[in-house]
């Protein structure tokens, strides 16, 4: 797997759709990750925590429905006026003496990103988590330009080091077993005669590793979970406390962040609060919420000295107005992944792109080209999990629906299934037509030879792992029905 | 008006089963057995011949346009019936949940199909729900465990999980309902996408195996042919013996008419390929 994912060295990106990307092979990658085992052992691990704890902190709270009412009401009433509180978030965050950069695609933040480093002579960049930076393959951008970046978020830290992208938007090594991360950071460490026998032990290491780091870096980028319109301040939630780190010691601060992450106020961005650690880890609240609110001020002990909020589109102004506006209620808590059946049997990896899991297989398509990503709609039973679990209600199964109509609309199914279904579908508005089909079928069904026929060149991939239940009754039940009315009647 | 006091007022509701296209191929005993309980809960049932398939696969896989034309010849097909009843969570949840949706943009329509959405039912929910049925009780199944396994259309699209359990505790005498570990997750079917992704299909079908064997359950049931489908097609290519899967208006009804659907996939020959 890992070879697929290796970051892209030149860090150019030609268009919207930067980064690593082999969405294209879903397919493939997802048979290739069920094979894995470490990978299995890893997400077998991880599989039941997220459920069970998320369960229980909304068992916890009297009216949980009530809460994410509320967080949905604020973010319809934001996407409404979204470019309202966008400008009033920017004209505040001036007021506060932080600057706004405005990129409409990943290429651009990248390079707004690469120009305060060359003015600020920067070579030595920390990061906290931003899946932003992730959608703008910014690293590889940042090494291509020779600056040294650190990812500081221990999972990310983790999968920096293995040359992966994250494989969950909250978790982002929840792929990697405990061995894993001990042999990357011995390839990675000079140990010295320090163990790593134990989680603890890890723990100690990147930490002993990264606390230099953080007091080296010339620059701190991070990204937010919220902007808060009315004072200008960005939100950023986490439980490792690096993102603070991140925030406040180098002298420049760069935070990313994609338009629909604006909230009018305070007492907005608490509904989310309320709804958001509960829904991804199953915490009340994280232990950091911290709030950046521009540069240092002049009486100020700390802080950084430039403070920047970007502000990247990449395609979401595009689903306004549109039924993928629902997408941009989305507040990236992982709850889809974490009970999504297909993820927690293939893991991350397999989507290809930066957003796995249900959310994923909407926002790919629409991010990165529905041609590129055609596989991804379809990696749904439409069990209908990933809609009852998400905080803000956001109808995933509608979604992959409407891009599965998009898809047969501009021709991207593969003819074989096009043509396939189309004979079906005029085959029941033809009831005559259908029945005596069905009794054909039921007959090759039923016959040794003619059905191994059918199991080794009709219907392959079901019959690979499953068998066909055979009706060996008298016959359909229309014909059979049929016949014991007339009975009935005589 | 007063005429209308001349239809008795315990004419039997007029029930129209649809009976959905899998169980009309592979398992026309599940049709019967619904039959049966619609007729002793004092329904006078129709089959009607012309009906065919609810348009899900094309619904599902982006034909929405096709999907319209099946919802609306469905709709004027079931339109003279007090009630359609269906042995299937998810082609009751393509009626009383989708054709609304698929024909929102067509007023004349929309109200035809929100009127089927309000007289549609899936068959337990329909004798437990709508009609407090009371069905005569067998004892057939003395004994035994079983297992029910929650489709997720039932669950999710029709909040359905308590009237199939009320209906074998009540119907199936001295058996016991064995609750799965995990009866939240979805066994993999899915209509086509159990074939599109095999791999992970057979993956998760797997893990519900799994799930089912550990409960000690003899037999498993489902309201979903669907669901019973790919469990029975699994299980018989690996499990051995089998453990018997049966649609549940089967086991309610008291019709083992049909061997378990595990055991119909038995070859004659015996051979495997």
């Amino acid at each position: 797997m890992v070879e697929h994912y290796k970051s892209n060295p030149q860090g150019s990106a030609s268009n919207s759709t930067s980064g690593p990307h082999q969405t294209l092979f879903f397919k493939a990658q997802s048979s290739h990750a069920l094979l894995d085992n470490t990978l299995q052992e890893a997400l077998k691990k991880a599989k039941g925590g997220f459920i069970e704890k998320r369960s229980k902190a909304i068992a916890d709270v009297e009216n949980f429905e009530s809460y994410k009412q509320q967080a949905q009401l604020v973010k319809n009433h934001t996407l409404d006026h979204l470019a309202y509180y966008l400008t009033q978030f920017e004209d505040n965050l001036i007021k506060n003496g932080g600057q706004v950069h405005w990129a409409s695609t990943p290429e651009q933040l990248n390079n707004i990103i690469l120009h305060i480093c060359e003015r600020r002579d920067a070579k030595s960049v920390i990061k906290g988590k931003s899946m932003i930076s992730e959608e703008a393959n910014l690293n590889a951008a940042l090494e291509a330009a020779g600056i040294d970046v650190t990812e500081t978020d221990l999972g990310e830290y983790i999968i920096q080091l293995a040359k992966e992208p994250p494989s969950h938007i909250i978790v982002p090594a929840i792929h990697k077993t405990r061995q894993q991360v001990e042999a990357l950071f011995r390839n990675a460490h000079d140990l010295g005669d320090r163990e790593l026998d134990t989680i603890a032990a890890l723990v100690d290491e990147a930490r002993l590793q990264l606390r230099q780091k953080f007091l080296n870096a010339d620059i701190g980028i991070t990204g937010a979970n919220m902007l808060i319109a009315d004072t200008g301040s960005a939100m950023l939630v986490t439980n490792e406390g690096n993102g603070d780190l991140t925030a406040t010691l180098p002298k420049a601060h760069i935070v990313t962040a994609s338009i629909e992450k604006v909230v009018p106020d305070l007492e907005s961005a608490s509904a989310i609060l309320r709804v958001l650690a509960r829904s991804a880890t199953g915490q009340p609240i994280t232990s950091y919420t911290s709030l950046l609110s521009g540069p240092r001020g002049i009486e100020d002990l700390d802080g950084p000295e430039e403070f920047h909020v970007i502000l990247l589109d990449n395609q979401r102004s595009q689903m306004l107005g549109t039924p993928f506006e629902e997408m941009l209620k989305c507040i990236k808590c992982g709850a889809c992944l974490n009970h999504c059946p297909i993820y927690s049997a293939v893991g991350g990896h397999a989507y290809g792109w930066v957003y796995p899991g249900p959310m994923g297989s909407v926002l790919t398509p629409l991010m990165t080209g529905l041609k590129q990503s055609s596989d991804l709609p379809n990696a749904s039973t439409f069990c209908g999990r990933c809609e009852e679990v998400c905080p803000m209600g956001i109808p995933l199964p509608e979604l992959l629906r409407q891009l599965r109509n998009k898809e047969h609309e501009e021709h991207l199914t593969p003819r074989k299934t096009r043509i396939s279904l189309q004979s079906f579908m005029w085959t029941i508005q033809h009831p005559k037509i259908f029945y005596w089909l069905t009794q054909i079928t039921r007959k090759v069904l039923t016959n040794t030879t003619l059905s191994q026929f059918f199991a080794k060149y009709i219907f392959t991939s079901w019959y690979n792992s499953k068998e066909l239940p055979k009706n060996n009754s008298k016959g359909t039940f229309m014909e059979q029905y049929k016949k014991s009315s007339k009975q009935k009647k005589t | 008006m007063t005429l209308t006091s001349s239809t008795p007022p315990t004419a039997p509701p007029k029930v129209a089963l649809f009976v959905t296209c899998l169980v009309n191929q592979f398992r026309p005993t599940a049709g019967f057995a619904a039959i049966s309980l619609l007729e002793r809960a004092g329904c006078d049932v129709i089959v009607p011949k012309t009906q065919t398939c609810c348009g899900q696969p094309g619904y599902n896989n982006g034909l929405r346009n096709a999907a319209r034309e099946t919802a609306k010849s469905t709709i004027k097909l079931l339109e003279p019936y007090d009630y359609v009843v269906l042995p299937s969570g998810s082609c009751t949840g393509m009626m009383s949940k989708h054709y609304p949706t698929l024909l929102s943009d067509d007023i004349a329509w929309k109200k035809r199909a929100d009127s089927l959405s309000n007289k549609t039912w899936e068959l337990c929910q329909f004798l437990v729900e709508c009609l407090d049925a009371k069905l005569s009780s067998h004892s057939h199944l003395e004994g035994k465990t079983i297992s029910y396994q929650d489709s997720c259309s039932c669950k999710r699209e029709l909040k359905n999980t308590t009237a199939p359990r009320q209906l074998i505790k009540q119907l199936c005498v001295g058996s016991s309902l064995a609750e799965l570990n995990d009866p939240e997750s979805c066994c993999g079917f899915g209509g086509t996408f159990s074939v599109k992704y095999p791999d992970i299909s057979e993956r998760l079908v797997s893990d519900k195996t799994q799930d089912i064997k550990s409960t000690g359950a003899d037999i498993v049931v489902s309201a979903d042919l669907g669901c019973l489908v790919n469990i029975a097609g699994y299980t018989a290519r690996t499990e051995i013996p089998p453990i018997e899967v049966r649609h549940i208006a089967e086991i309610l009804a008291n019709n083992f008419d049909a061997p378990s659907m595990t055991s119909c996939t038995q070859n004659n020959s015996g051979t495997k390929w």
